[in-house]
């Protein structure tokens, strides 16, 4: 059947040309049909390589699809069709072209089998996906976006002198295991963390997604972390490395959430935290984490996502996003306020909601393989991303002091949107066989036994029991307008300032040194044109006629004597 | 005031209600910590009220110590703009950069 060999992104690039041409009702069903029929398509393509050429001397296979990246497909099909849903109202055709191209691009990358093709649909990601932050139109997003293109270009740039290491070392670019021996397999994990947002290399995400506009987030927060995940779930299983990163990557971003007063940063930051639970089950590497990684990577699409729609609604209606400004908004905003709460259930991993059994799985491996301090650490990031993600959001938004704002719901696509997101993260939660069926391994786990059920019970109704405490205590840090400086100031304002401080010395030194050398220079050219300036020196402008006719009778005396010898 | 609409909590007493009945769910889980038999598999679990203790005293310290961060990380709002915006805007067209950001505002929505 020819058809199988379509590549999963080639619907949506044409998608994306035909929102270019399209407008209103006709582009509002051309594409929201594009992620359907597409994902159709998927569903009866089996595993296999699809599609392959020769390039030079290398062997590419630009569709090849097996359990892992069919995982990842499936998942950006759903995020795909809940944000193109979510963004029908908009009628900016900037955002709807790169939208579709964004998402085509994350479905080329996760199906790439080779380094080449990958490193293709990897920039792409980022070009793409840029218009998304800039269609906000301040200079805000406009600074915010360049920063965000130049980190995902240099990832770019790196995997790609990755790539051409890899390939002089193993002749070929099949994109496979590849481990942290050789300098190859150590440029490509770089480039990877940059995009999945490592400790350090992790403030593009805080800063630019943030900027982006209502519904260029809930893109921005599906795909391009997910692929990163995919990459280091192909590459480096079972890496020991990732396990520490990972841990790091849970623990500090909810520190800089609590703080945080833009509540999409906020998301952006717990986005990090998500993230971190993932590379830790990669880490790890045995069946049990590598399926809770990929799963818990699948839900958090969708309840991330909600999230993100949550929160972009409150943004659209209000026109405000900081939890300064909010409060209150349940009275007039009642089922945004439940879809959200159902988004923070999910984040938090509530029992029967869709995090709780993707998330149980990489602590029960972490604990499995003897990482204890590591299953702490999880432990305590579980229980503050309910603080943060679960409790904050929806507390500060809807709940918290009255802010006087009153906005009615959202449009009804983006609350079918969310809708549909919200009954997803439920269905996954009370029925996680259907998930499970997907994963790459079958490991019989089953997360709904009553030692997990009450130990994640427990501790999420204590963490709720210790926001009630801390705010009756008035201890509860309040919302304030502010900037919280994170990593991003080191090259935002440390290493501008040290450049600028740099070059200042550098030009006034240059400067100083110039003049200097100049005024010798004067110096000495004036000191020998005076010396010369007298008439009959070595080097004057004029001579007189006397010392002529005395050299006339010097030449005419050596003649003289010339002869004489002769 | 009299014509504003009351909304579920704006009574106090049902702020109240929600705590209590979340009081009353910890109390609960507490106590099932001795009714369920649950097979550890860390010694840690076998103390009492392990998960309750490590999720409250997690989240006061996480407070604490992001309240604490505030002291030294917090600045003022536009603590970047001041110097990225000037950038970009003597670069671009200062006055068409000042147009752009006073007509759009800097929390517009996206059409």
């Amino acid at each position: 059947m020819w058809m199988i060999e379509i590549p999963a992104f080639v619907p949506f690039f044409i998608g994306a040309l035909i929102a270019a041409f399209t407008r209103g009702v006709l582009r509002n069903a051309l594409m929201i049909a594009v992620p359907i029929i597409s994902a159709l398509h998927l569903w009866m393509v089996p595993e296999g390589i699809h599609l392959q050429f020769a390039f030079l001397d290398y062997q590419l296979s630009p569709y090849r699809v097996d359990k892992l990246s069919l995982m990842f497909g499936y998942v950006f099909h759903i995020a795909a069709f809940i944000a193109i849903i979510y963004s029908l109202h908009v009628k900016d055709t900037v955002q709807q072209v790169s939208a579709m191209l964004y998402a085509g691009s994350g479905l080329g990358a996760v199906f790439a089998g080779d380094l080449l093709t990958l490193f293709v649909f990897w920039e792409l990601l980022a070009f793409t996906s840029v218009f998304l932050i800039w269609a906000r139109r301040t200079q805000r997003s406009y600074v915010a976006g360049m920063r965000y293109l130049i980190v995902q270009v240099l990832s770019g740039v790196i995997l790609l002198a990755g790539a051409l290491f890899y390939a002089a070392e193993n002749g070929t670019l099949a994109f496979g295991y590849i481990g942290l021996d050789s300098i190859a397999g150590w440029l490509i994990f770089i480039a990877f963390g940059i995009k999945c947002a490592f400790p350090i290399a992790h403030n593009w995400l805080t800063d630019a997604y943030p900027e982006a506009t209502v519904t260029g987030t809930v893109f921005l927060s599906a795909f391009t972390t997910k692929v990163a995940v995919y990459a280091l779930a192909r590459a480096y299983p079972g890496t020991e490395l990732l396990v520490y990163i990972g841990a790091a990557m849970t623990c500090f971003p909810i520190f800089f959430a609590v703080i945080e007063n833009d509540l999409r940063r906020v998301l952006a930051y717990s986005l990090i935290n998500q993230v971190g639970f993932m590379v830790v089950g990669i880490g790890i590497g045995t069946t049990l984490a590598l399926n809770g990684a990929v799963s818990h990577a699948f839900n958090d699409v969708i309840f991330k996502g909600l999230l993100f729609m949550s929160m972009g609604a409150v943004l659209h209606m209000t026109g405000k996003i900081n939890g300064s400004d909010l409060g209150g908004l349940y009275k007039t905003m009642p089922k945004t306020t439940i879809l959200c709460i159902i988004g923070a259930a999910s984040i938090s991993a509530f029992p029967l909601f869709s995090g709780f059994v993707s998330k149980s799985m990489v602590m029960s491996a972490a604990l499995e393989e003897g990482y204890d301090w590591i299953w702490l650490m999880l432990l305590f990031a579980s229980a503050g991303v309910f603080h943060h993600a679960g409790i904050k959001i929806p507390y500060f938004a809807f709940f918290a002091h009255d802010s006087g704002i009153r906005v009615s719901d959202p449009p009804k696509n983006m609350l079918f949107a969310m809708a549909i997101a919200a009954g997803l993260c439920m269905a996954i939660g009370i029925y996680p066989s259907a998930l499970y069926s997907l994963l790459p391994y079958d490991t019989g786990y089953n997360p709904y036994d009553a030692t997990h059920v009450l130990a994640q019970t427990q501790l999420l109704f204590f963490s709720a029991l210790a926001f009630v405490w801390l705010n009756l205590r008035g201890k509860y840090p309040p919302e304030l307008r502010s900037t919280n400086l994170d990593f991003d100031w080191v090259y935002r304002r440390a290493m501008p300032r040290v450049l600028q401080s740099m070059f200042n010395t550098i030009w006034k030194t240059d400067g100083i040194v110039r003049d200097k050398i100049k005024a010798k220079l004067n110096f000495s050219s004036n000191y020998f044109a005076e010396k010369n300036n007298r008439v009959s020196g070595l080097l004057s402008k004029s001579n007189p006629l006397g010392s002529m006719a005395m050299w006339v009778a010097v030449v005419l005396a050596v003649y003289l004597f010339l002869s004489f010898i002769k | 005031m009299k014509n504003e609409k009351k909304y579920l909590f704006d009574d106090p007493k049902n702020v109240k209600r929600v705590l209590h009945i979340l009081y009353g769910c910890c109390a609960l889980l507490l106590i099932l910590d001795f009714v369920i038999h649950r097979h550890v598999m860390h010694s840690w679990e076998n103390l009492w009220g392990f998960y309750p203790l490590y999720g409250f005293v997690g989240c006061v310290i996480l407070v604490v110590v992001a309240t604490w961060m505030r002291t030294f990380l917090m600045r003022d709002e536009d603590y970047y703009e001041n110097t990225e915006m000037n950038n970009s805007a003597n670069t671009n067209n200062e006055k068409l950069a000042n147009k752009l950001t006073s007509e759009t505002g800097d929390h517009h929505v996206d059409d």
